[in-house]
């Protein structure tokens, strides 16, 4: 089996002394949708951490494409065509929404009309509100803000902690079908997420995290069939 | 009549000079409210910085008078300003480099910044006496007055004069147009964007690829262009006194944090607000109450709220009521 997309390979490491992630593994393949789940504190938004270079790896190491990108900054891996949506604080809020996907384009110096076409297509309520401050808009506004501007940098990969944190079921549905649209264009997705069941639905292959490890991983479906992990992480 | 008078009289002694007075606090509070949203820390040096620049420009005016090179009606201060921008944005970029950059590197906490920022303002403050002297020192050339007293009484026939000092139309109209070019580029620019980016929220200006050490480059140079031109204005206006300039840095202050820090516009807004407030409370009312209230209520005092002596109490005032009851500022700005 080739390699696939995105390999975070046996990742550990944390903030302080201690070891938050303990032999970590995350992949995912091109143009699917990789789903972590688990409890609280399981170490799901440090993964997306350690994935996207924010956080020092003790071991194990993290390819793109078949790329050592272990050392990159950050930054390097933005350009490199990864992208990340954080959970909180992922707009800019004194900005307008049209600034705000700007700024995601900034590393380009082509014509970013297109993309920009692109997202508003993707979620029309942005079009109306472009002129607006994005820290106005609504929490699932500010999402859709936060994922367009993160898909301004025509990523190949996008990864987004929890997403649908703090908006309405409604509005939760939606996003999921943006995300699984934005995975259908070709975009590979590693994301984290508190709604486990809904999340694994629509997940080609699963994670779940206890304690920083990997405790089950499958693919979605199966998790979700899979009656240990129903008992313990899905309420039955 | 009379009323004419006293609106011409007002005009004159209290619209005129903190209107100049405003413009000149509002293009200091400007750079110090960047700096804080930018670099995150209030920048005591920014008045030592101001009088460091405008001494620069008194040197290079000097040097031009010297050679016989003028601007006509205008004050040979105007054609140094530039290079003393050039020279001012040198030196505080030096400065970045040699101590604000290593404490950044640390991601040391803000207090601490000020307080470094407290001993660049110590070196600079001597650096400029040793520079220029402790001296007043007048360095304004050209035509002296658009309107004269004499002239408009003259020319109006009223028993007030109005006086409109060419420094003060020169304030006015400076400080329209760099506030209009800043504005142009924080909004219009890529540059500009990006400085409002970091300023908003600096991790995800980071991993949208905005260089930090850039944006604080360009912060930094902003800020000296804004100091060396406030400093020059207020100079051209008043007189140069190292010391007095050392002393600005409160009424700068206060219009930051009144109009709330790291918000321009709220800059401008508290830079007029301090600047009116402080004219007000320490001009003598009575020519102005005599012309308006019939004679039998005519004030026998100076009808003077403050001594001028006092006039920076007029700062602090406002500042404590405006903490108490709206710490962010009149206008949304980061909390304090």
């Amino acid at each position: 089996m080739a390699e696939p997309f995105l390999i975070g390979a046996h990742m550990t490491g944390g903030y302080g002394a201690a070891n938050i992630l303990e032999d970590c593994t995350l992949s995912v393949e091109k143009g699917q949708i990789a789903v972590i789940v688990g409890p609280n504190g399981a170490g799901k938004s440090t993964a997306m951490k350690a994935v996207f270079g924010m956080l020092g790896l003790r071991g194990g190491h993290v390819k793109l494409d078949g790329e050592d990108i272990s050392h990159l900054s950050p930054q390097d891996r933005v350009a490199r065509g990864m992208a990340f949506v954080p959970q909180t604080n992922n707009v800019f809020p004194s900005m307008s929404v049209e600034e705000n996907l700007e700024m995601g384009a900034f590393l380009r110096r082509d014509d970013i009309s297109g993309t920009m076409r692109q997202v508003f297509e993707l979620f029309p309520i942005l079009k109306d509100k472009r002129r607006q401050a994005a820290g106005e808009l609504s929490g699932g506004q500010r999402q859709q803000v936060a994922v367009g501007r993160a898909l301004m940098t025509r990523p190949k990969l996008l990864m987004l902690d929890e997403p649908t944190a703090g908006v309405s079921p409604i509005v939760m549905d939606e996003l999921f079908d943006r995300i699984i649209e934005v995975a259908r264009a070709g975009i590979t997705i590693l994301m984290v997420e508190q709604n486990a069941r809904q999340a694994l639905a629509i997940a080609d292959k699963g994670y779940v995290l206890v304690q920083g490890t990997n405790k089950y991983t499958d693919t979605g479906e199966a998790l979700l069939a899979d009656p240990e992990v129903r008992r313990t992480f899905l309420g039955g | 009549m009379d009323f004419l008078n006293a609106v011409v009289a007002l005009t004159n002694f209290v619209l005129i000079p903190a209107t100049a007075y405003g413009a000149q606090l509002a293009l200091g509070a400007l750079g110090v409210t960047l700096i804080y949203g930018i670099l995150r820390f209030s920048n005591f040096a920014h008045g030592d910085t101001m009088a460091f620049g405008t001494a620069l420009v008194i040197l290079i005016t000097w040097a031009m008078q010297d050679r016989g090179i003028q601007l006509g009606p205008l004050p040979t201060a105007l054609l140094a300003l530039p290079f003393g921008i050039v020279l001012t944005a040198g030196f505080v970029l030096a400065t970045d480099r040699a101590v604000y950059r290593f404490y950044r590197k640390q991601k040391a906490a803000p207090v601490i910044l000020v307080i470094v920022s407290m001993g660049v303002m110590f070196i600079m403050n001597g650096l400029t006496r040793f520079i220029i002297g402790v001296g007043d020192i007048r360095f304004d050339d050209g035509e002296r007055f658009l309107v004269t007293a004499g002239g408009f009484k003259r020319a109006t026939g009223l028993a007030e004069g109005l006086a409109f000092r060419s420094t003060q139309a020169l304030t006015i109209v400076t400080a329209v147009i760099v506030v209009a070019l800043l504005f142009w580029f924080l909004n219009r620019t890529r540059t500009g964007k990006s400085m409002r980016a970091f300023s908003d929220n600096e991790d995800l200006a980071l991993l949208s690829g905005i260089n930090p050490e850039r944006v604080v480059t360009v912060t930094w140079i902003i800020a000296a262009g804004l100091a060396t031109i406030a400093g020059t204005l207020y100079g051209l206006d008043k007189s140069f006194k190292a010391f007095n300039y050392f002393q600005l840095l409160l009424p700068i202050f206060a219009s930051a944090i009144v109009g709330g820090l790291g918000n321009p516009l709220g800059a401008i807004a508290g830079g007029f607000l301090i600047a009116y407030s402080e004219v007000g409370f320490t001009y003598a009312w009575k020519k102005v109450a005599s012309y308006i209230l019939p004679e039998s209520l005519a004030p026998d005092g100076l009808v003077q709220l403050l001594s001028t002596d006092y006039k920076f109490a007029v700062s602090f005032a406002i500042l404590i009521v405006v903490l108490l009851f709206k710490p962010t500022g009149l206008f949304k700005g980061k909390a304090v």
